[in-house]
């Protein structure tokens, strides 16, 4: 089956994507009452039917048209058209302007039409969905599009919300909700709503249809994030925030039903409001076209003004005494307005050399383009069934001319999969990935717990884990114990852990195939099964992660009663708080945590300590003390924390790999040849961003210097920016050092580094480094670093992300690409390209991006150079033919050149053109350099093809002037009529232009072929036919050329005068080029050539295939900086919740709904959970860290089943 | 298996057209087939300029300038606008044979034809033989479209300032004035006379244009242009359509007539011949010169610009082969 992908492809810039169909006076508040349709139609609020679609079956042409005569090109031709009506200036019939432009218009207006439709089909389809409503007491099913503003809908599990709503009821405690905002804003992860108390207690439907509370809230605006209202019911006023709000677009998860009442409908809601006009994005050859074209404009009017004033010379001189033969029109009785007439007439000639078609000609090869990306093979990817998608298709030619990448890390160079890589235990290490063992160990004959996709290599550990040695098992026990994840056992041995980062989801899935499972938690006890036993740990105490302590711990009582300290943490800070006696296996586990830290990977240390029965309860004592402090309680938990991690017994590290995508380093190194500047702007923790950025190889141990700005104050990153560029400039002195440098900068740097008196200080210094990480930034940051480059360095950017915190990077920049992965799809929506990996990024810009600009370049040039040598013909004609305006060429030949004889051919070269094959522009990224400086179609190459342009009309005129003046035929008859020389130099022309479209078409397929001859061919065709006889004898009016074709073609002396004119024309140009590549070729040319000489096979990417070792080949510069980090992605006051078992509910719900994807029947598994282990169920009240209304939430209160208090 | 195809719906079609791997001819400009196709074009080009220039030389052109502005010319007082039905004589002398077929041209200098008003100027319905046009002419042919309210045919200004001097040859044998025959037939376009032109099918020709009156600047109706062939009247006389047929440039010759019957259809032996013209086209007001020529057109434009070529194509020889060796 072929899914429909609605590509959104568009031609001219036409390019909104809602029109709103209620645009009332300004709202200023809006009263919504409940249950009371009569009330509220009084507002006319807009109803729940959305239209997305911007036209119907009778407005589609008058809007249709209107839109696109708000082009200037279009409406420029329109111009021209009623210039052609007007008889005393009409050069040209008038159809030689409304044929193209109404091709041009209807291209475009099917093309429209066409999105319009689906537009149609997907608004039908959401309008019509069904949802439940509550009328007189009664559920009734009701199209969407009926919803109105007041009415209560009852949603159920799974189901899209279908406007904004007031959440009145669930069937979950405390008017509880969840729901998925991913369609909204990217973020895949369940959020919680919560009804206002009064209304949560209203239950069923009777209580609900009697429900008349009145809703005073905002207008409808797009913030996504906020909403402020009062309820007032029963006259009390209960305030309404966003916490009480569930917005159309989101999906109920993990909910059995709730009620809503309607507050936003249709257009109104959050979800449309957001959906407004998308930025139109140009490329600068875009940009150099428009500037080009108001140029060329400039050129017409001065030949026109040239031409007028030769008019009103002549006219004076000479026409005035010829009145009697060539009068003058009557309403024109004197030279002087003769000349301003003249003057448009020739406008109107002479506008060809902006040819209509020229803008339509660029749509359609960057439509081309798109789809050769779509279609790409190789961009696709197998694993997650996505191909490339060119979701923009105006800015192909961009591609080839990128400098700065900019890209996001998690996500986008990582998979965000974390795996557990390496250990060191007890001063050995393991996990050396050697080829003896290169297959995987299976785990199952050993622990049927274990997780099947666990991979490790290294079968050592295995044994010792197996002999029992007790470090060993030590060490799982710690991972499987020391840490805040929760699991859900679905079904026996089926154990899904949710880990709130993947790096702690990741030792504790080790320790479960090692044989240490954790099984199950409550608020004071983890259940494991030990090496096949089951163990119960009384859990004492979770000493919590945090920035500053960059460490946790756990204190756990097992069944024998021994009290012992777990702690995992950074080495750095781990390794100054353990016992004395360690200090020899410290310096081991040391030079393995640097062998691992060399190799990218994120290393931990572990320790215990064994305490007392008194040192317990003493320390116990004063946390309790410091936790109940009402002042500074942070600071007293972290003094007490303090005191007991101390004299640790080291048990070993961990090395956990940050999964890259596939290939990174390699396409890393590509486009850093390629010349393109990456930088990685991430959210992400310093330490984070410097590992990954020392495994995708943007790092390297023989960097000069990285320099790391983390001030906090404008002096201090001042200072610090100062200090950087001074080393660098003094460094950089002997040039033949290969100084490079890198630079890190925090988010709050950042902030000041980006302020005015500090950005070009900023910009110079980042400029010079080979590698800039920016690292704990803000969405907002990662725009205005792409801004800053934009507005300083007219360079192309691209940036790369997935996220929806990358979508305004991805939106000011030139070019953005979404990685389509597990991150959502706000940024693919967002962006203008989007495919899966990372490391298409290469071919996207090496293959297609350089391929696209080297085939427009070519395209503008020679379609310039076409125009002019077509058009500045009758230029010279009118110093012969008195300055009138006559044109030298039939009318229909003027009509058709542009559109029908000359266009295929470089269309077919825009679109087909290669100079070198895919592989060998990866092979050899300096290919890219041309487009990055802007080499191949600037303002010096358009001259040069003007000039080509121009030559080539002086000879196609002046050739034909010369042999026809006076040849004759062999009966006598004179050639020098005007019709025979029309004929010659057209056919000239056509000749000397597909002659010259042959040359610059450097990759001839079957289509090419066709194409050429084919023009050639149809421009017979056409002329005879238009010159036949039978066409004449219907139209006598406007067939005057009849019986030409054949009578000048039969005239040797004009195919003479044809081949001596093309022979003129081609011959300077071959002989230049042929120069040019002997005296000065292009690496380009030179592959060409070597591929003549010595044919390469088609290995494509095999050159990077072969060093595509990097990645495995970690053997890098040891001894580097060690660079480790605990828990990266960790968040601190997890544990809190975990001893208070606040969250026990909402984390089974959260994997509950990770099942309900795959199979509807989480209800029916937390329904049969509750009444058979109704005992593991804990508490149904939730801190006020998730309950903002926590003043109307009183726990007690709770009528559901079971429902009891975890503390 | 079913799920394994289903996994790649999204999978790119494998053609060489959408994976861009067409196979492609890519031509080079290798000094291989430059240098030898230059040197063959240059070749070619020169051996169709020698051909081209010998044959112009054979040919011989002699013009004899008529306008009168020179009060030594027998023309002059003819080049007054007033004086009516003036008949000039020129002698002029062959000193060699011109060789047969003789066509006999008239020009005109520094006369716009090809200007876009003028040429517009006309009715192509009226010439295609539509009585319909005939009684109300199209706009374009203002202001020759009307005299008072009765419609002209032809009208426009092409058709009204159609040339009208005529001529007759005499070669003088020992005094005596030997007229040689001019043969009208066939000078114009084939198209035109055939075609593109018809007389209205009414008989006879001249009640076709009742209610209409001739061009202001004719003497002679339509249908009475020449008076000695009935069939050669109307919209397909010869010298109408010669006329019709607008010159590309403001300096042309239109043929006049062909020198093809009787004892000259050889040639113009060698000897004294007198031209009489019938002096009626006013030239001096736009300061115009007619001259009549009688033969030639210099083809050698072509053959000099070939070998020009040629040696362009030498010297860019000469230049490639340097950096070959290199």
């Amino acid at each position: 089956m072929h899914t429909h992908r609605q590509a959104p492809f568009f031609f001219l810039s036409v390019y909104s994507c809602f029109i709103f169909a209620s645009c009332v006076s300004a709202e200023e508040e809006r009263r919504v009452r409940a249950n009371d349709r009569e009330y509220n139609e009084k507002f006319q609020y807009a109803s729940n039917c959305i239209m997305t679609s911007k036209y119907n079956i009778i407005t589609f042409l008058p809007v249709n048209l209107f839109e696109q005569f708000q082009e200037v090109a279009n409406t420029y031709f329109l111009f021209l058209l009623i210039l052609q009506l007007i008889p005393q200036i009409s050069s040209l019939s008038w159809f030689t302007t409304i044929v193209p432009l109404a091709l041009v218009l209807t291209i475009t207006a099917v093309k429209d039409a066409t999105d319009d439709y689906f537009r149609h089909k997907s608004d039908n389809q959401v309008n019509n969905r069904q949802s439940q409503v509550l009328i007189r007491g009664l559920l009734q099913n009701e199209k969407w599009m009926n919803v109105r503003v007041g009415d209560i809908i009852k949603l159920e599990n799974n189901q899209f919300v279908a406007a904004d709503l007031l959440l009145l009821s669930s069937s979950e405690p405390h008017g509880l909700c969840y729901i998925e905002t991913a369609e909204l804003d990217g973020e895949t992860n369940m959020k919680v709503r919560q009804s206002v108390s009064v209304t949560s207690e209203l239950g069923d439907q009777n209580n609900l249809s009697s429900f008349n509370g009145e809703v005073v809230c905002e207008p409808p605006n797009n913030k996504l994030d906020r909403f402020c209202g009062t309820l007032y019911w029963r006259d009390k006023k209960y305030t309404l925030t966003n916490q009480n709000m569930l917005l159309r677009g989101c999906v109920l998860r993990n909910t059995e039903a709730c009620y809503g009442l309607v507050i936003f409908a249709g257009p109104d809601t959050k979800l449309m409001q957001n959906s407004g006009r998308t930025k139109f994005k140009r490329t600068s050859i875009d940009r150099l076209m428009n500037t080009l074209v108001l140029w060329i404009f400039g050129f017409l009017v001065c030949m026109g003004v040239i031409l007028a004033i030769g008019n009103a010379v002549w006219e004076r001189e000479v026409g005035s005494l010829f009145q009697s033969y060539l009068p003058w029109d009557p309403p024109v009785d004197n030279f002087l307005f003769n000349a301003f007439l003249s003057f448009w007439s020739y406008v109107i000639i002479l506008n060809t050399v902006v040819p209509i078609s020229l803008y339509v000609s660029v749509e359609v090869i960057r439509l081309g383009h798109s789809y050769f990306i779509n279609w790409d093979q190789h961009m696709f990817c197998s694993q997650c069934n996505t191909a490339a998608e060119a979701r923009t298709t105006t800015l192909n030619e961009e591609l080839g001319q990128v400098e700065y990448i900019f890209s996001d890390k998690t996500g986008t160079l990582t998979q965000n999969i974390m795996s557990f890589n390496k250990c060191s235990i007890n001063g050995q290490t393991f996990g050396k990935c050697t080829l003896k063992h290169r297959h995987r160990l299976d785990f199952t004959p050993f622990n049927p717990l274990a997780d099947l996709d666990f991979c490790f290599y290294d079968d050592t550990l295995l044994e010792s884990v197996k002999v029992g040695d007790l470090h060993t098992q030590e060490f799982f026990r710690l991972l499987s114990l020391c840490h805040t994840v929760m699991s859900e056992e679905k079904s026996e041995g089926e154990l899904v852990y949710k880990a709130q980062s993947p790096d702690e989801g990741a030792l504790v899935t080790a320790a479960r195939n090692f044989g240490f499972v954790f099984r199950s938690r409550t608020p004071g006890t983890i259940s494991t099964t030990e090496m096949g036993r089951p163990a119960t740990y009384t859990l004492l105490a979770i000493l919590d992660f945090n920035n500053i302590r960059k460490r946790m711990s756990v204190i756990v009582r097992n069944a024998e009663g021994r009290i012992r300290l777990y702690c995992k943490g950074a080495d750095t800070v781990l390794l100054e708080r353990l016992h004395p006696c360690n200090q020899e296996l410290t310096n081991i586990t040391s030079d393995h945590l640097n062998e691992y830290a060399a190799d990218g990977l994120r290393t931990l240390a572990l320790a215990y300590r064994d305490l007392t029965e008194d040192e317990w309860e003493a320390w116990s004592e004063s946390h309790r003390c410091a936790d109940k402090a009402t002042d500074c309680r942070e600071d007293r938990l972290a003094a007490a924390y303090e005191q007991i991690e101390q004299d640790m017994m080291l048990l070993g590290a961990t090395a956990i790999e940050d999964k890259l995508q596939e290939g990174v380093p390699e396409t890393i190194a590509v486009l850093s040849l390629a010349n393109i500047k990456i930088w990685v702007l991430t959210g992400d923790k310093q330490e984070t961003a410097v590992n990954i950025g020392y495994s995708c190889k943007m790092l390297t141990d023989d960097m000069t210097e990285v320099f790391i700005i983390s001030g906090h104050t404008v002096q201090s990153v001042r200072q610090e920016l100062r200090s950087v560029s001074l080393t660098g400039r003094t460094a950089a002195c002997p040039p033949s050092s290969w100084s490079t440098f890198a630079l890190i900068i925090n988010g709050h740097s950042l902030a000041h580094a980006l302020e005015a008196d500090m950005e070009t200080e900023f910009l110079s210094t980042a400029c010079a480094c080979k590698a800039v990480i920016c690292c704990r930034v803000t969405p907002l940051q990662k725009a205005q670093v792409v801004e800053l480059i934009k507005k300083h360095k007219k360079a192309v950017t691209l940036a790369i992300g997935d996220g929806a915190n990358d979508v305004s990077m991805i939106k000011s920049a030139h070019i953005g690409v979404g990685i389509s992965g597990q991150e959502g799809i706000q940024a693919v929506l967002a962006s203008d390209y989007s495919f899966s990996q990372f490391r298409f990024l290469q071919r996207l810009l090496l293959v297609h991006g350089r391929w696209s600009y080297l085939r427009m370049c070519r395209f503008l040039c020679y379609f310039f150079y076409k125009n002019f040598a077509f058009t500045m013909v009758h230029f010279w004609f009118g110093f012969f033919c008195g300055f009138s305006a006559q044109t030298v060429y039939d009318q229909y030949f003027i009509t058709l050149y542009n559109i029908v004889y000359t266009s295929l051919p470089v269309l077919a070269m825009g679109i087909f053109d290669q100079d070198v094959p895919d592989h060998r522009s990866l092979e050899y990224p300096k290919l890219y350099e041309p487009g990055q400086l802007n080499l191949l179609f600037n303002k010096k190459e358009f001259f040069i093809c003007i000039a080509q342009g121009i030559y080539t009309s002086v000879v196609l005129f002046f050739v034909p002037y010369a042999v026809l003046s006076d040849a004759s035929q062999s009966n006598g008859v004179p050639l020098a009529d005007y019709q025979t020389f029309a004929v010659t130099t057209a056919t000239a022309l056509v000749i000397v232009v597909s002659v010259q479209i042959a040359l610059d078409t450097g990759f001839w397929t079957v289509i090419n072929h066709v194409c050429v001859w084919g023009s050639l061919g149809s421009y017979f065709t056409i002329m005879f036919a238009l010159h036949s006889q039978s066409l004449f004898r219907i139209f006598p009016n406007q067939f005057h050329f009849v019986g030409h074709a054949q009578s000048t073609l039969l005239q040797p002396v004009v195919w003479l005068t044809i081949a001596l004119a093309t022979a003129i024309c081609i011959v300077p140009v071959l002989a230049f080029r042929f120069l040019k590549l002997d005296l000065k070729p292009q690496l380009s040319d030179t592959l060409v050539r070597q591929k003549k000489r010595k044919p390469v096979g088609r290995s494509v990417g095999g050159a990077w295939r072969g060093t595509g070792s990097v990645s495995e080949g970690r053997l890098g510069a040891r001894g580097g900086s060690r660079r480790s980090g605990y828990a990266f992605a960790h968040q601190e006051g997890f544990g809190e919740l975990i001893t208070s078992g606040k969250n026990m509910r909402l984390s089974s719900m959260a994997l509950a709904s990770f099942a309900s994807r795959h199979s509807s029947g989480w209800i029916d598994t937390l329904r049969r959970k509750k009444h058979t282990s109704a005992h593991t169920e804990c508490v149904l009240c939730f801190s006020g860290d998730i309950l903002r209304n926590g003043e109307d939430v009183d726990c007690s209160k709770t009528h559901y089943e079971l429902g009891f208090n975890g503390e | 298996m079913v799920k394994q195809e289903k996994e790649f719906v999204n999978r790119p079609d494998n053609t060489a057209f959408t994976q861009q791997r067409l196979p492609a001819w890519q031509p080079m400009l290798s000094a291989g087939i430059i240098i030898p196709g230059f040197v063959l074009i240059g070749l070619a080009f020169i051996g169709i300029g020698v051909a081209l220039f010998v044959t112009s030389q054979s040919i011989q052109v002699l013009e004899v300038d008529y306008t009168g502005v020179e009060q030594s010319s027998p023309c002059f007082k003819c080049s007054d606008p007033d004086v009516k039905n003036c008949v000039c004589k020129m002698e002029f002398n062959i000193d060699s044979l011109f060789k047969g077929p003789v066509f006999f041209y008239y020009g005109l200098s520094n006369y716009f034809q090809n200007y876009r008003g003028y040429g517009v100027s006309k009715d192509p319905n009226q010439l295609s033989g539509d009585l319909d046009s005939f009684k109300v002419p199209s706009d374009s042919c203002a202001p020759y479209e009307y005299v008072g309210k009765t419609p002209i045919v032809p009208c426009g200004s092409v058709a009204n300032s159609m040339f009208n001097d005529s001529f007759k040859l005499y070669q003088i044998v020992s005094g005596a004035k030997i007229q040689v025959t001019l043969d009208g037939k066939g000078i114009a376009w084939w198209t035109d006379y055939n075609v593109k032109y018809r007389n209205p099918s009414v008989t006879p020709l001249k009640n076709a244009f009742n209610g209409t009156v001739k061009p202001t600047f004719w003497s002679k109706p339509a249908y009475e242009l020449d008076p000695t062939d009935p069939a050669n009247n109307g919209f397909i006389n010869q010298d109408f359509l010669v006329w019709m047929r607008r010159a590309a440039l403001p300096n042309f010759r239109k043929l006049y007539r062909r020198i093809t019957e009787g004892d000259y259809a050889k040639g113009l032996p060698a000897g004294n011949y007198s031209l009489e013209i019938a002096y009626n086209y006013p030239v001096l007001s736009f300061d115009g010169r007619k001259k009549n020529e009688f033969l030639g057109i210099a083809y050698l434009v072509i053959g000099s610009m070939c070998v020009v070529m040629s040696i362009v194509m030498l010297i860019v020889y000469a230049k490639f082969k340097f950096p070959e060796e290199e």
